[in-house]
């Protein structure tokens, strides 16, 4: 199978349904990752990523729409598809009497292949990068331990798409890097990747594109630039004189006024497409400083599930009784505002 | 913030510093609530089954005739009566109620004490194992409040049986039958039950694995029964190395021959040891830390660990090769007993035609007749495992290691196929192992009325029999993984239906056509019926096609 060049996305899915009972746990979902591209599927828990991911590992049956991987079918074709895939599931459940290098070494055979001096440097290196004892029965790791085998023998097969299902769950920030550095790798060399996570950083740092995914529909997709532009930028500023003729302007959003040293401290979010206008009607102000800031990942997510978050931040807030109010205020004014954007 | 900096006014500090004596039970009493919703429909079962052998044991020697119940009481005292059996209380004058007690006791205690192992090692340190236990310590709970709480449910849920099944013998009980001869029997089998779950409790303290502690629990459960019946064998009603088992605490006893309460004194000393000890131990070591070390393994797999079937072997033989060993020697010791048999069954004829009338008057008709039991309770048991074996599949699904090799290029019906390949072919191993260590023991004591040739007739129409339980659980897993469990139930029937079933004068004739052992012949009297052989052959076929196809359209894992 060639893929590079052909123009057949490596996943293709259009309008599938999947349900369980009378839980409808995919509901007409759409998503496409291109060959060569790094694709971040973000979503919360129980939105129907790890279901579009079993769906796609010929694992679970739909109910209705397309899924294809470089341009057949995953349920029909399965064990064809998977000679080019290799996956990572979230929480990994190893064999408890085999150790953690015979897992590595069984789920590699498996493929196929011949086992080669270049395939051993690779696995030598790959344990040594993730800092995982091969020794140790399964049984006795721990969850990142486990997790860090399963990404061995991923990155230890020369797969043409690698599905992670929130891979670095469990993993300290340090092997969160050690595996970036992998994605990376992969994407140089012309690999596709699909990586669900609701680590947003992590998605920042190494996705082209991001899907979100809400109640098992895809709400947004797009590159991050693209997704950025259809946002706002969030200014923040102190002016001298009273702000008051910004909150006349429509691309002006979730205005918010405080008291300043030596003059007034204003923040709000701005259409970027009418972010001139904004600028300069906020420069006539008698601007002390200003700082403009693209909207982060995480404001994009919490545009679509801001009401979930807020309600889990408000608990955590009443817990910090050490955090100066205004700040506190301060957060929640954003959030607020951040929340009525996402509903405008 | 530092560790030593005051904590901001307002700031409500706990009280810890007052730890009152008793505070490592804390929550045991909620424990205890939540193991026995937990375990709700686990108890009802074991209760259930337990009263229904009661029941059913009770009801089935009520149709004995005299004459039939010195028959079987002549079989009690010959050496594999003793094994299987009990140590011949009452013999003398054999009544039901007597036979129940005499054989039953040790049969309760083996199926309490598997559920008193089961249900300590469940509840303490699977429950470790899997952090489970850590999510529940955390709270406001003693340190040792989970075991107490497992010690404490497993003793109601033995109470609980021993009240209702002495309930029902009382019940069901002629004349002869006293409340308190019932409730001796009842409660003893549960005593030595509890000997066992405290066993469990022991070594649940030393190993890191709850498969570990259930292992070396089931080796003292196999130590005890084998302690026991050589004991009693060495001398009627018990040698000093049959006081060594708890089964013989529960048989001597005596209920319905000579009451005697004080041998339950030994099984409370041994529980009140074992909880001493296993606390000592508990007391002794860290939250998930076990006393026997793990060792270091291969950092590379041999090159033979590649493909699914060089893994479920790999799976798998451990449980073979116990089995094998264990049945065999089982197996082994029984048909040393042969030649015992039939030369007393010789000489029963000779002095008693009444015997002879209902066992056959030839020695050789009479061997034969008892092969066939054992062979019925031989082929069950490799049953049990074609079960056990072909549930295997199911646990690595939910385990989440299928989804992982599924993942990979390997297809489904490989998948699968390997697991019951390896499954199947241990399945065969074992009913060979059983049928030619039956051969051996009998050749080893110089049993002559049957070849190593006969042998080999009678164990290979056995093959498909023992093979359609398999694949009756390939295809229930298949098709109803949640339900996977059922197969068991197939089992049951047809150990019911082969056992008891000839009791049973008014059961249809179809009634038996679902047990896959009543195809086959008499074994050692009989030709196999040519048809027979091929229908289970081709129930066999159908059972795995029909698994293979259900299992290659269903959801993984199933939900």
């Amino acid at each position: 199978m060639t893929t590079t060049s052909s123009g057949v996305p490596a996943i293709e899915i259009a309008g599938l349904d999947k349900s369980f009972g009378s839980v409808k746990a995919l509901d007409g979902l759409d998503l496409t990752v291109r060959t060569g591209e790094v694709a971040g599927f973000l979503g919360p828990n129980g939105a129907g990523k790890s279901t579009t991911i079993r769906v796609l590992l010929g694992l679970l049956r739909s109910d209705a729409g397309v899924a294809r991987m470089f341009g057949r079918d995953v349920w029909r074709d399965a064990v064809e598809l998977h000679k080019h895939i290799t996956y990572v599931p979230g929480d990994v459940s190893l064999w408890p009497n085999l150790t953690g290098g015979e897992c590595i070494d069984y789920l590699t055979r498996l493929r196929g292949g011949a086992d080669t001096r270049a395939l051993r440097a690779r696995r030598a290196e790959l344990l040594e990068r993730f800092e995982l004892d091969p020794r140790k029965k399964a049984r006795t790791y721990s969850k990142g331990n486990r997790q860090k085998v399963a990404l061995v023998a991923a990155f230890l097969s020369d797969a043409e798409l690698y599905i992670l299902d929130e891979p670095t769950a469990g993993l300290d920030p340090l092997m969160e890097s050690v595996f970036t550095d992998y994605v990376r790798e992969a994407k140089d060399a012309g690999r596709s990747v699909l990586l669900s996570s609701h680590i947003l950083s992590e998605v920042e740092k190494v996705c082209d594109t991001v899907t979100i995914i809400r109640n098992g529909t895809a709400v947004e997709h797009g590159t991050l630039d693209e997704l950025r532009h259809l946002t706002r930028s969030n200014v923040t500023a102190v002016v001298g004189e009273d702000p008051a003729v910004l909150a006349g302007l429509g691309a002006v959003n979730g205005l918010q006024v405080m008291a300043h040293d030596g003059g007034t401290r204003i923040a709000f979010d701005a259409d970027n497409a009418d972010i001139a206008d904004v600028l300069k009607a906020v420069t006539a102000l008698d601007v002390q400083s200003i700082t403009v800031t693209p909207p982060s990942l995480e404001e994009l997510f919490m545009r679509h599930y801001g009401d979930v978050i807020e309600a889990d931040e408000v608990v955590a807030d009443e817990a910090a009784g050490d955090e100066p109010p205004a700040d506190r205020a301060a957060r929640r004014a954003a959030r607020r505002a951040a929340k009525k954007a996402g509903v405008r | 913030m530092s560790a030593v900096a005051a904590p901001p006014a307002g700031t409500a500090v706990p009280d810890v510093g007052t730890a009152r004596f008793g505070s490592t039970l804390t929550g045991t009493g909620r424990m205890v609530r939540f193991i026995l919703r937990r375990d709700r429909v686990r108890i009802f079962w074991w209760t259930f089954s337990i009263v229904a052998f009661y029941l059913y044991f009770m009801a089935a020697l009520g149709t004995f005739d005299a004459e039939a119940m010195a028959g079987r009481a002549a079989l009690m005292e010959t050496p594999s009566g003793i094994a299987m059996g009990g140590p011949g209380y009452g013999v003398e004058d054999y009544t039901p109620e007597r036979a129940v007690a005499n054989e039953g006791i040790t049969w309760w205690v083996i199926a309490l004490g598997v559920m008193s192992i089961l249900h300590m090692v469940r509840h303490t340190r699977t429950e470790e194992e899997s952090s489970r236990s850590e999510l529940v310590r955390a709270n406001a709970v003693g340190r040792h409040a989970p075991a107490v709480a497992a010690i404490a449910t497993l003793a109601l849920v033995n109470a609980f049986i021993a009240v209702v099944s002495g309930a029902i013998l009382v019940a069901m009980g002629g004349e002869y039958v006293t409340v308190a001869d019932s409730f001796g029997l009842t409660v003893g089998v549960a005593l030595a039950s509890m000997v066992f779950g405290l066993v469990a409790f022991v070594f649940a303290q030393l190993t890191a694995h709850g498969r570990g502690a259930i292992g070396l629990s089931m080796a003292v459960l196999g130590a005890a029964f084998f302690a026991r019946a050589a004991g009693d064998m060495i001398e009627t009603h018990g040698s000093p190395l049959s006081w060594v088992s708890a089964f013989a605490w529960a048989q001597q006893m005596r209920p319905f021959v000579d009451l005697t309460w004080w041998p339950a004194l030994l099984s409370l000393t041994a529980i009140v040891l074992l909880l001493l000890l296993g606390s000592f131990l508990a007391s002794r070591r860290d939250f998930g830390g076990g006393m026997l070390a793990e060792r270091a393994g291969q950092a590379e797999a041999a090159s033979s660990l590649a493909g699914p079937i060089a893994l479920a072997w790999r799976q798998q033989r451990w449980a073979l090769f116990w089995s094998a060993l264990g049945l065999g020697l089982l197996w082994f010791a029984s048909g040393t007993m042969l030649p015992d048999i039939s030369g007393l069954m010789s000489d029963m004829v000779e002095s008693n035609p009444m015997i002879g009338a209902l066992f056959g008057d030839d020695p050789e008709g009479f061997t034969a007749a008892f092969l066939g039991i054992m062979l019925l309770y031989g082929m069950l048991c490799v049953a049990a495992y074609a079960i056990v074996m072909g549930g295997r599949g199911k646990a690595e699904e939910s385990a989440g290691r299928a989804e992982l090799v599924l993942a990979r290029p390997v297809a489904r019906s490989t998948w699968y196929g390997a697991q019951l390949l390896v499954a199947g072919i241990g399945t065969v191993v074992l009913a060979v192992v059983t049928v030619y260590s039956m051969w051996a023991g009998g050749a080893a004591a110089g049993e002559d009325f049957f070849s190593f040739g006969d042998y080999t007739e009678v164990l290979w129409p056995y093959i498909p029999a023992v093979l359609c339980f398999l694949g009756f659980t390939a295809t229930m897993y298949a098709w109803f993984p949640q339900h996977a469990g059922l197969a068991w139930i197939l089992l049951a029937y047809s150990f019911g239906i082969g056992m008891f079933g000839a009791l049973l004068e008014n059961l249809p004739e179809e009634a038996n056509y679902a047990n896959p052992l009543y195809w086959l012949p008499e074994p050692f009297a009989e030709s196999p019926e040519a048809s027979h052989v091929i229908g289970l052959g081709l129930a066999v076929v159908v059972l795995f096609a029909l698994a293979f196809i259900g299992f290659r359209r269903r959801d993984i894992p199933a939900v």
